[in-house]
């Protein structure tokens, strides 16, 4: 039977702590980027060599693109690394999720299997998670840049009935932000993985291979949304209202 | 009509209604990406990325259907 779960699996507990397969797998991916960036900041060099010239021109290119949401180069150097850890982070644990050997290298248990290693984007506490880090990063970034009266005054304006009822529904919005930014990532790519397994079990080792290639894509895409929703969010929250009233034509691409 | 047949029927009927809408949303971005491009063949890689942003997002109402189909099968 094909083993499919929307829970991750329990391996073992530290001191009451359930240590599950997409924790094992997310600080992996945690020491990941933790040993490239050991690595990078050790051979850091004016003259770049080949990896340092990758790594810029990738960052080049992601501020490049934060540019055109924010029209300020300094705001995106600002914002950038929120933006881009929350794009690399969420990037590699789709991929990771496609590598050989999740789901097919399992422990016994009892009667049955549990997978050792799961993508962390197929956990809902995962992208939970990463949805409360970003919408808390997203209103306390607001509070910082335009001041807690303001900020607040989006959410509980009392200047009139109407901006009062405006306001609930912006308070709700932040809510269901939450959810919609942890279910969207854990449905495209938990249904990714059961695609996969389906696929396997119609036409094995033939029919997975182009399916592989779209999980691959989607993964981008999703990684990419996840990190551009909360740069587009970031630059509504540091907007200030009330100076901008007066300015008839506001540039924004998205 | 036992319960395990009654989820069976739920299920299919999740994900058989939930798509209709981003199916015709998806349709609909192609649609107007296809006429956009068409009126302004230079802007193709801008407005293929944004129509890829927008599948996406259509697309992530069907996924919300199709969790709720294996929350129903599966829990």
């Amino acid at each position: 039977m094909i083993h499919i779960s929307l829970h991750p699996e329990e391996l073992f507990t530290i001191g009451g702590f359930t240590v599950t397969n997409s924790i094992v797998v997310s600080v992996a991916i945690l020491l990941f980027f933790a040993g490239i960036g050991v690595i990078m900041r050790r051979r850091f060099a004016l003259i770049p060599g080949m990896a340092q010239s990758i790594a810029e021109s990738g960052i080049e290119a992601l501020l490049d693109l934060m540019d055109q949401v924010l029209d300020d180069r300094k705001k995106s150097e600002k914002y950038f690394p929120l933006v881009a850890t929350i794009f690399l982070f969420v990037l590699v644990s789709n991929w990771f999720g496609l590598l050989p050997g999740f789901g097919s290298i399992t422990l016994q248990r009892g009667e049955g299997f549990e997978p050792l290693f799961r993508s962390p984007s197929t956990d809902l506490n995962f992208t939970l998670a990463l949805a409360i880090i970003s919408v808390l990063a997203i209103n306390i970034i607001g509070i910082g840049t335009i001041g807690v009266a303001k900020h607040m005054r989006k959410f509980f304006d009392v200047r009139g009935p109407v901006e009062f009822f405006v306001g609930i529904l912006e308070l709700i919005s932040e809510f269901v932000r939450i959810v919609s930014f942890s279910f969207r990532l854990f449905g495209n790519i938990f249904a990714g993985e059961v695609l996969l397994v389906v696929t396997q079990f119609l036409l094995p080792y033939i029919l997975p291979v182009p399916f592989i290639l779209m999980e691959t894509f989607v993964g981008l895409i999703q990684a990419f949304i996840f990190a551009m929703l909360t740069l587009v969010f970031i630059s509504v929250a540091v907007e200030d209202h009330d100076e901008h009233e007066h300015i008839p034509e506001k540039r924004s691409s998205y | 009509m036992d319960a395990e047949t009654a989820k069976l029927i739920a299920a299919a009927f999740a994900i058989g209604v939930g798509v209709i809408g981003p199916a015709l949303a998806v349709g609909k971005i192609g649609a107007a990406a296809a006429d956009a491009i068409g009126r302004n063949p230079e802007a193709t890689s801008k407005i293929r990325t944004n129509m890829i942003l927008a599948m996406a997002f259509a697309e992530a109402m069907a996924i919300f259907a199709l969790l709720i189909t294996l929350i129903i099968k599966f829990v």
